[in-house]
């Protein structure tokens, strides 16, 4: 990975290219960050791929994650390496919820939605299909956003913090008393 | 014994001592115990310990089970060894209404039988939300022996001798956690029984003692 310097060279750099698209940087946990904008993403994943000296050509991993209750809740996260050098950059875009304040409990509401890096890094499309089906993120210009894991008609996204986690309440001896009907 | 070794009396006799009478129902359903085949359908981990239950060290052959049919059609037991997810419990229903009557179900493991470990939204709790099974082996995963032994009691129930619940063996009813969720104490019928119980050991022991 680049290290400290080299990763606020490559936020300036891009930053210069495309205003305000790196909005962070940080430099922990044996991995180099850049934070961006959501809308920035695919301006900020290009350059990295096409830049001669950076040349992240590799999308290894595409993932989603949600920081409820932080703000803005949900990433996308990405991250990239060069095999030449056998580094890696991690590049976090934060997503507002759109649907925020309102009792939606099965994310019916809208989505938040960022546009789909497919078109330059074609790995990513299963990937993205996954973000899509467990976080409720809709990639713009997706060629087949579908679920993936989950059951076609499934409602809900599952790995949002707020899901109902599911299942059944398990009855213990110690719980008997508490949940008195579990049997019905 | 060869032909002509016995004739007239002698060989009406023997012929007689040789017949066993029953009718066609029993003949039927001791055939079909000791023939059965099950579906070759591995589910997740507890399918690992079903496949060694078919080789030689547990081998299920001794029960006259170990032939395993790729195709539903052939097949008369479905052993459902390991989780079934929300996306899955379709398949295996499927799977299941293809077989051909009569047919049995063993819910293998913790997981399909009551969704085990995993209480989320992804896997069914308990395969028999959606399909009737016949015989549960608890464990995670059961031991080939205890899947056998599962079979074992499932023959018996094909043979027309269910096993009873242990509750009713051990002359327990009553004693169940809802039964006594009231008073926290065991019914006044499962106390009865649980006297008879008693009463009857100490008879036995007192006559042994005689
Ligand atoms: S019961 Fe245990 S071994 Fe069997 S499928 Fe579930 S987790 Fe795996």
């Amino acid at each position: 990975m680049p290290d400290a310097v080299g990763l606020e060279l490559i936020a300036k750099e891009i930053n210069a290219a495309h205003e305000g698209a790196v909005r962070e940087t940080g430099h922990e946990y044996g991995s180099a960050t850049l934070v961006i904008a959501a809308g920035k993403n695919l301006e900020v994943l290009r350059w990295l791929e096409e830049t001669p000296g950076q040349e992240y050509t590799f999308c290894s991993s595409v993932h989603g994650a949600d920081y409820l209750p932080a703000e803005p809740r949900f990433a996308v996260h990405y991250e990239l390496l060069n095999r030449d050098r056998v580094e890696r950059i991690h590049v976090k875009a934060l997503l507002g919820d759109p649907s925020a304040g309102t009792d939606d409990r099965w994310g019916e509401g809208p989505l938040p939605t960022l546009r789909s890096s497919v078109g330059i890094f074609p790995t990513a499309e299963f990937q993205e299909r996954e973000i899509y089906d467990f976080f409720g993120i809709v990639f713009d210009g997706h060629p087949d956003l579908r679920r993936i894991t989950m059951p076609e008609d499934y409602v809900g996204w599952p790995q949002r913090r707020d899901f109902p986690i599911g299942g059944e309440p398990v009855i213990f001896t110690n719980t008997e008393r508490e949940r008195a009907g579990w049997y019905e | 014994m060869l032909r002509g070794d016995l004739e007239g009396e002698a060989l009406e006799e023997h012929v007689k001592e040789r017949i066993i009478t029953t009718t066609l129902d029993t003949a039927l359903n001791w055939a079909r115990a000791n023939a059965v085949f099950p579906a070759t359908f591995g589910l997740a981990c507890c399918a690992i310990e079903m496949m060694s239950m078919v080789a030689s060290r547990y081998d299920i052959a001794r029960f006259g089970s170990e032939a395993f049919r790729a195709s539903p059609r052939q097949a008369d037991l479905l052993v459902l060894s390991g989780r079934v997810s929300i996306k899955m419990a379709p398949v295996v229903r499927r799977i299941y209404d293809q077989m051909l009557e009569p047919k049995w179900v063993i819910s293998m493991g913790a997981c399909s039988s009551s969704g085990g470990m995993f209480s989320n939204y992804a896997v069914v709790q308990g395969a028999d939300k959606f399909m009737p099974v016949d015989v549960h082996v608890p464990g995670c995963p059961p031991r080939p022996e205890a899947v056998l032994y599962g079979f074992n009691k499932l023959q018996r129930q094909i043979v027309g001798d269910p096993d009873l619940g242990w509750r009713q063996r051990y002359n327990a009813a009553g004693t169940e956690e809802w039964a006594r969720m009231e008073t926290g104490v065991p019914t006044p019928e499962a106390l009865a029984a649980a006297r008879r119980v008693v009463a009857r050991e100490e008879k036995v022991e007192q006559e042994a003692g005689e």
